[in-house]
C-alpha cells in the first residue's frame, strides 16, 4: 500500500533518513520503532507530506506522493496524528472533528451564503458523522468543550478520532501512548486492533514496546536514519544489532 | 555622473544607516522581536543632542555621547514597559510587534508636543550655525565636508567597539549565549533580564549615535526623522538576514548605495520604491538574507 | 442623534466610525487566519483611487465606483499573496509594509510613469497633491447597509467550511494541512477578500473625505487598521467595529485637542496589548472574569485570541 523506495532527507550535510526502504501492506499494522533523534518524526513527516525527500520515493497506491502537497495527500487517504498532540485547541471537540472531515464536503463560500440546500444537507451529514465518530470515542460528553480544555488522555483519543474523521485508507500514529499509563496503553492497543479488524492499514512510531507487540504484524527499526532490521517482535527480540541499538539500550522502556 | 562622488555620498550615509540598523539587529538576535520603536529612538536621540547643545551650551562633540546614554535609558525604559511584560506572559512576538508601534506612536507624539512648545508650529530644529563645519574639504577631486568625514570616523570606531564587545568580552559571549537559546542561558546562571536591558540599552546607544550624527550630517531635525529611515533600516536588516550583525553592518551601505546612485541616475521619485521592492523580493527569494543561512525545517 | 452630537459625535464622525469598523473587519479577516499582514492600507488606497478616478474622471455612479475599487483591490492582490504569504509572522509583517510603501510611491509617481509610457501628459492620481474637489456622494445610509453586508457575509463565512478552515489555520496551519485544507488556497482566497473589503473602504471614504491623496495611505494608516483591530479583540468579527467605532469617537467625546491623538493611539495600542490582550470584545476573557468572581477554577488550558495566536512562531 504505501512503498518507500531510497528515502532520504538531508538537513545541510546532516542526513536525517538514509536511504529508507520500507513496506506497509495493506490491512495490517506495520511498527516503526528506533531510539530518540533516529528520524522517525522525520519519516512520518515526509510520508504526511509537512516536509519531502530529498531523495527517493514515496508510493501510496501507485501514485508517487514525495512532492505532494500535505492536503493532497490527506485526500489520497493518509491520515496522521502527532508526538505532541496538535488538536484545535480553541474549537470544540466537535468542531475539530468537523474539521477532519474538511476534504469530505462540496459546497461552496456562496452556497453557505445563501443557505442552499446543498449547503444544509452537507453541514447536517458532517454533524451527524462527528457525533457518531464522539460516541465511537467516548467523548459526547466532550462535544462542546474546547480541545484544549479537555483532559490529556482524552485530547489522545480526539485526536485519532479526527484523523479516522477524514476518511483514510492509512493512519499514521506518531507516538500515539506517550504520557499514557500501562492501562491506557493497552486499551489504545485494543482500539488499533479494532481499526485493524475494520480493514483500516495503519503505521504506528513506538518507543512503548508493549504497544508494538500487542499490535504489530510486521516491525521496521530504524536507527540513525537508516532501517538496520524487519520483521516479527519474535524475530527482531533475538537480532543481535537490534538490541545493541535500541533494545538493549532501552531495555526497561521495553519492559515497562 | 560623478562616481567617485557618489561613493563618498554612499559611504557616509551607509555608515548612519549601519549604525542604526545594527540596534535593530542586535534586538532581534538577542530576543527574537522586531522593535518598531527604534526609530522612534533614533529620533530622540537627534533631539537629546539637540537639547544638550542649545539648551545646556554642551560643546557639539559631547552631544554625540549625551545622546547615545539618553537614546539608550530610554530604550531601557522602553524594554520595561512594552516589552517585558509581554515576555513575561509568554506573548508571541507579534504581540511585542504591535506593542513596539504603539510605542512608536507614543513617542513620536510627545516629541511632536515638545517641538511645538520649544520650536513653533514648524516643528523645525536646528544645530546652532557655525557649530558643525561643513565646508567642503579643499584640494580633492569630490565634495565632503569634514562633518561627513566626522560621522564616517565615529559611526565606523562605534561599529569596531561594538564588534570587540560582542566577540571578546565576557558580557558579549553571554549576549550570544541568550541569543542562541534563552533557556539554556538562563540555565548555565546568566541573568537573561539583564542581558536583555543591556541589548536594550546598546541598541538605543546606537540608534542616538546615529540620530545624532543624522542630524548634525543635514542640520533640520523634526519629530518625523525616523519615519524614513525606520523602514530603510527594516530594508537594511532584511537584505542582511534579521538578527545577523554583520549582515546589518554591510546591508546598511548596500541600501545607501543603492539609493544614492538611483538618485544620481534621474530616479529621485524612485529611489524609495526601489529600496522596498528590494526588501520585497528578498523575503520572496531569500527570506534569511543576503549572508544568512537558512533555517532548518521543523514539524 | 441628538444625544450623541451633545457627546460631540456629528454625522461626519459617524461616518468615519463606519469606515473605520470596515476597514477593523478588512484586516481581522487575515488576522483570524492567522496572518498578520499590514497591506490593507495599501489595498484602501487603490481602492480609493479607482473608485474616484471612475467616479470623478469617467463620471460613472458611486456603486461602481466602489464596486471597481473592491475589484481592482482584489485583481492585486492575487499576484501579491501568492509569493508573499508563504511568509509567516514577522517576515509577512515587514514584507506587506514593503508592498503598502511600494503602492503608495507607485501612486505617488503614476502620472509621469503613465506619461512616459504613452507618450503624452496625463493627469489620473495627481502627484503628491493627489486628487481633489471629489463629489461628497457617499451618504451614511450607504455605509450602514455595507457594513451590515459585509458583517452578514463574514457570519456566514464563521459558519461554513471555508471559515472553520480559516480557524483551524490560524491555530496550527500544519496540522490544518494534514487535514486535508488547502492551507495556501484559503490564505490567498481570504488575503483577497480582505482586499477587497478595504478597497471598498477606501472607495467610500474617498467620497467622504473629497479629497485623497497616497500620504493619506500610508504606514500610519497601516497602523490605524491594525489598532481597530488589537482595541476591538480579534476573537469576534463584532471587536473591530466596536474597535472601530471606540478609536474614532473617543478623541470627540474627550474633547481632546488634536495634537493628543498620537499620544492617545499609541498609549492604547501599548496598554491594550499588554494589558487587555484579548480587545474590547472578548466573550472567553469575560467567562473567565466571571468564572473568577463565581469562585471557579478557570481551565488550565486558556485559549489565546486570534491576535496572539495568530502568530505561533
Amino acid at each position: 500500500m504505501l512503498i518507500l523506495q531510497n528515502v532520504s532527507r538531508q538537513f545541510g550535510g546532516l542526513a536525517a533518513l538514509a536511504n529508507v526502504n520500507m513496506t506497509v501492506p495493506e490491512g495490517q499494522v506495520t511498527g516503526l520503532i528506533g531510539p530518540n533523534g533516529a528520524g522517525k518524526t522525520t519519516l512520518i513527516n515526509n510520508i504526511s507530506g509537512l516536509d519531502h525527500p530529498t531523495g527517493g520515493t514515496i508510493r501510496f497506491r501507485d501514485v508517487d506522493i514525495s512532492r505532494q502537497p500535505p492536503h493532497k495527500i490527506t485526500a489520497l487517504g493518509i491520515a496522521r496524528t502527532y508526538q505532541n498532540i496538535r488538536l484545535f485547541g480553541e474549537m470544540t471537540a466537535l468542531e475539530n472533528l468537523l474539521i477532519g472531515q474538511h476534504g469530505r464536503g462540496k459546497a461552496t463560500i456562496l452556497e453557505s451564503l445563501v443557505f442552499a440546500p446543498r449547503f444544509r444537507r452537507e453541514e447536517k451529514t458532517l454533524r451527524a458523522h462527528a457525533f457518531e465518530l464522539l460516541e465511537q470515542f467516548g467523548l459526547q460528553a466532550a462535544a462542546n468543550t474546547p480541545a484544549g480544555a479537555l483532559p490529556y488522555g482524552d485530547q489522545r483519543r480526539l485526536e485519532l478520532a479526527r484523523a479516522i474523521a477524514t476518511h483514510p485508507h492509512l493512519i499514521l500514529l506518531d507516538e500515539p501512548t506517550a504520557g499514557m499509563n500501562p492501562v491506557e496503553t493497552h486499551q489504545l492497543g485494543e482500539q488499533i486492533l479494532r481499526l485493524r479488524a475494520s480493514g483500516q492499514t495503519v503505521l504506528v512510531i513506538e518507543h512503548d514496546m508493549s504497544l508494538i507487540q500487542q499490535v504489530c504484524d510486521e516491525i521496521y527499526v530504524l536507527n540513525f536514519g537508516q532501517i538496520i532490521a524487519h520483521g516479527t517482535h519474535e524475530a527482531l527480540k533475538r537480532d543481535p544489532q537490534v538490541i545493541q541499538a535500541y533494545l538493549g539500550e532501552d531495555a526497561e522502556d521495553g519492559a515497562a | 555622473m560623478n562616481v567617485t562622488q557618489q561613493i563618498i555620498n554612499a559611504i557616509w550615509l551607509g555608515s548612519v544607516y549601519s549604525l542604526f540598523s545594527l540596534g535593530y539587529a542586535l534586538v532581534f538576535s538577542v530576543l527574537g522581536v522586531l522593535n518598531l520603536a527604534h526609530s522612534a529612538i533614533f529620533m530622540w536621540g537627534a533631539f537629546i543632542g539637540l537639547v544638550s547643545v542649545l539648551y545646556f551650551g554642551f560643546p557639539v562633540w559631547l552631544s554625540v555621547p549625551v545622546a547615545m546614554i539618553g537614546a539608550g535609558l530610554l530604550a531601557v525604559l522602553l524594554e520595561r514597559v512594552a516589552f517585558a511584560p509581554l515576555r513575561a506572559r509568554g506573548a508571541p512576538r507579534i504581540s511585542q510587534l504591535i506593542s513596539s508601534i504603539g510605542a512608536s506612536i507614543l513617542l513620536v507624539s510627545v516629541a511632536q508636543l515638545i517641538f511645538q512648545q520649544l520650536f513653533g508650529a514648524q516643528m523645525l530644529a536646528r544645530f546652532p550655525l557655525g557649530s558643525i563645519p561643513t565646508d567642503p574639504i579643499e584640494g580633492l577631486p569630490f565634495n565632503v565636508t569634514p562633518i561627513q568625514v566626522i560621522i564616517l570616523v565615529v559611526a565606523l570606531v562605534l561599529m569596531v567597539l561594538l564588534q570587540l564587545l560582542i566577540s571578546r568580552t565576557r558580557l558579549g559571549q553571554r549576549m550570544r549565549a541568550v541569543a542562541f537559546n534563552t533557556r539554556t542561558a538562563s540555565l548555565l546562571g546568566i541573568n537573561v533580564g539583564g542581558i536583555f536591558v543591556f541589548t536594550f540599552f546598546l541598541a538605543g546607544a546606537l540608534a542616538g549615535a546615529a540620530g545624532v550624527l543624522f542630524g548634525l550630517a543635514y542640520n533640520a531635525l523634526t519629530p518625523f526623522i525616523g519615519e524614513a529611515i525606520a523602514l530603510k533600516g527594516l530594508t537594511v536588516i532584511v537584505l542582511g538576514g534579521l538578527g545577523n550583525i554583520q549582515g546589518a553592518l554591510i546591508g546598511g551601505f548596500v541600501v545607501a548605495g543603492l539609493e544614492v546612485f538611483s538618485i544620481a541616475a534621474g530616479g529621485s521619485n524612485y529611489r524609495d520604491a526601489i529600496v522596498f521592492s528590494l526588501l520585497f523580493l528578498i523575503l520572496l527569494v531569500r527570506p534569511q538574507g543576503l549572508v544568512g543561512q537558512k533555517e532548518g525545517t521543523r514539524a | 442623534m441628538e444625544f450623541l452630537s451633545s457627546l460631540g459625535i456629528s454625522e461626519p464622525v459617524v461616518q468615519f466610525a463606519l469606515i473605520n469598523a470596515i476597514l477593523g473587519l478588512s484586516i481581522y479577516l487575515t488576522l483570524f487566519t492567522g496572518m498578520f499582514s499590514l497591506a490593507n492600507a495599501g489595498f484602501m488606497a487603490i481602492g480609493a483611487f479607482t473608485g474616484v478616478i471612475i467616479t470623478q474622471r469617467l463620471g460613472l455612479p458611486l456603486p461602481i465606483g466602489v464596486a471597481g475599487g473592491m475589484l481592482m483591490a482584489g485583481v492585486i492582490a492575487l499576484p501579491i499573496g501568492l509569493p508573499v504569504l508563504r511568509l509567516r509572522d514577522i517576515y509577512l509583517a515587514i514584507a506587506t509594509i514593503g508592498f503598502g510603501e511600494v503602492v503608495r510611491i507607485l501612486i505617488l509617481n503614476f502620472d509621469p510613469l503613465v506619461s512616459g509610457l504613452i507618450g503624452m501628459d496625463v493627469e489620473i492620481t495627481g502627484g503628491a497633491l493627489g486628487i481633489k474637489r471629489i463629489p461628497k456622494l457617499t451618504e451614511t445610509w450607504h455605509l450602514i447597509i455595507f457594513l451590515i453586508l459585509i458583517s452578514y457575509f463574514i457570519t456566514r463565512l464563521h459558519r461554513s467550511r471555508f471559515g472553520r478552515a480559516m480557524a483551524a489555520i490560524r491555530q496550527d496551519e500544519k496540522a490544518a494541512a494534514n487535514m486535508g485544507i488547502d492551507t495556501v488556497y484559503v490564505k490567498n482566497v481570504v488575503f483577497i477578500l480582505s482586499a477587497m473589503i478595504a478597497g471598498g473602504a477606501g472607495a467610500w471614504s474617498g467620497h467622504l473625505t473629497r479629497i485623497i491623496s497616497p500620504g493619506d495611505f500610508g504606514f500610519d494608516k497601516a497602523v490605524d487598521i491594525l489598532a481597530f483591530a488589537v482595541l476591538g479583540g480579534t476573537s469576534t468579527w463584532v471587536g473591530p467595529i466596536v474597535g472601530g467605532f471606540v478609536l474614532t469617537a473617543l478623541p470627540e467625546v474627550l474633547r481632546f485637542a488634536d495634537q493628543f491623538r498620537g499620544v492617545i493611539n499609541g498609549l492604547i495600542l501599548m496598554l491594550v496589548i499588554v494589558y487587555v490582550p484579548g480587545g474590547l470584545v472578548n466573550p472567553a476573557g469575560i467567562r473567565r472574569i466571571f468564572e473568577r468572581l463565581r469562585g471557579r477554577k478557570s481551565p488550565s488550558a486558556v485559549p489565546p485570541t486570534s491576535t496572539e495566536a495568530g502568530s505561533k512562531a
